[in-house]
């Protein structure tokens, strides 16, 4: 597998709160993988890390294997990466801005940018600030392939967007990965959006990883299991209690499953993605990873 | 040619639904033999879902020998699928499950009784077809 980020031990403190704590994964490449969790999760310290402009007081990160900080050059050549707010210069034409691009850009692609824009009815005479925050995104993920990046980051690209401008901000990122293969990272709290686009996920909770897999295996590893009213989480088999609820009579038990069949007293349902995400994000003791293991240094 | 929607509510994995979909369309008679799927990228750019999902159930689709594909080509339902149902006899089962429903209404079923009938004796079948196996 060839990875297009991995971080080992990573942390951050800002005043006396961990952003980020002993937070390591391995991110593939050549995929679109969500990065989840609530907000103050670390989501966005790990973005500004992978392209550094936060450096890390803990551990270490690698973009294709080069540092963010120490080798900066080699690093943003090939990452492309959309902040959350989507800055852009409100009185600047979008032709300004792919301007602006291709002049701050060495492998800066003029022509698909301007296609790209076409293919969407953007003008390029059309001033920013007259642009609906739907074209707005567009014309920023138009800026950030422009440069052709071979990893692009983007923090909650879809806050803020209607449904439909969600869908065409998906569908656009979609095509480009289909059409060049490149890998992407985007952080976001809407799961039911990342089910269809991602298909890996990594869950950060309190600054910690908690989860990182396929989403496809994900959730046929975790089951929902319904039985008698018991006490104490005791399941049989080797499953892994991730959430359990209790009415009167029955118990209902997120499990991740393990090598052995649970007992034949319990009922087995299928979960969706957002079941998984969210019994994840409310039980944050709760992790599907052993304990981080540190890499040496190649 | 075929085109895939997904039900995002419905729980299934998306390649999953779209393995389904081709399943379905062979059975009854909408694909047939030689009749191209659409690329991936136009299921791509259709669904606006994950390239890596498309691929997924189309090497799915190949592994079970269902469609074959052809580089530079396309990928194409495969020849010896089972030929869909035949419309008479199609119509002689439809007949026999019309007086099952009946029945069933008249022993107070609603469709999800029926439903779960249904899968509690397939389920059953498979398990003794498992142990002759």
């Amino acid at each position: 597998m060839s990875v297009a980020l991995n971080a080992t031990g990573l942390g951050k403190q800002y005043r006396n709160r961990w952003a980020l704590r002993d937070c390591s994964l391995r991110v593939p490449s050549g995929r679109i993988t969500g990065l989840v969790g609530p907000n103050g999760a670390g989501k966005t310290t790990l973005l500004r890390m992978a392209v550094g402009l936060i450096k890390p007081a803990a551990g270490e990160i690698s973009v294709f294997g080069w540092s963010p900080t120490g080798q900066p050059a080699l690093v943003l050549a090939r990452v492309g990466f959309v902040p959350q707010d989507r800055p852009l210069y409100r009185r600047f034409t979008v032709g300004d801005i792919l301007q602006l691009g291709r002049h701050l850009n060495p492998r800066w692609d003029q022509a698909a940018a301007v296609a790209r824009l076409a293919r969407l009815d953007i003008g390029l005479n059309r001033k920013i600030a007259h642009l609906s925050g739907g074209q707005q995104a567009q014309v920023s993920l138009a800026l950030a392939l422009g440069k052709r990046p071979d990893l692009l980051l983007l923090d909650e690209p879809l806050s803020n967007l209607d449904p439909l401008a969600r869908r065409e901000f998906m569908r656009a990122l979609v095509e480009v990965v289909a059409a060049e293969g490149l890998s992407v990272i985007l952080s976001s709290h809407v799961v039911a959006e990342l089910e269809r686009v991602c298909d890996h996920l990594v869950i950060l909770n309190g600054g910690r990883v908690q989860v990182v897999g396929d989403i496809d295996e994900l959730v046929a590893l975790h089951k929902l299991l319904i039985g008698p009213r018991l006490d104490a989480a005791v399941i049989g088999g080797d499953a892994t209690v991730v959430q359990a609820t209790h009415t009167e009579h029955q118990s209902a038990m997120l499990v991740k499953v393990g090598a052995h069949p649970v007992g034949a007293d319990w009922e087995v349902h299928d979960v969706s993605l957002e079941e998984v995400v969210l019994a994840y994000l409310g039980n944050p003791a709760a992790a599907t990873l052993p304990a981080p293991v540190m890499e040496k240094a190649g | 040619m075929l085109h895939f929607h997904l039900d995002a509510r419905s729980g299934v994995p998306t390649y999953i639904q779209l393995v389904n979909q081709v399943r379905r369309a062979t059975r009854n008679g909408t694909l047939h033999a030689g009749d191209r799927l659409l690329t991936a990228r136009e299921v791509v750019a259709a669904l606006a879902i994950n390239p890596n999902t498309v691929l997924k159930a189309y090497t799915q689709l190949e592994s079970e020998g269902l469609v074959i594909s052809r580089p530079g080509l396309g990928t194409f339902i495969a020849q010896g699928i089972p030929a869909p149902l035949a419309p008479a006899l199609q119509r002689q089962l439809r007949r026999g499950l019309d007086s099952w429903i009946r029945s069933a209404e008249i022993a107070g079923l609603d469709r999800e009784g029926m439903l779960a009938l249904i899968n509690l004796a397939m389920d059953e079948k498979d398990k003794k077809g498992a142990h002759v196996a």
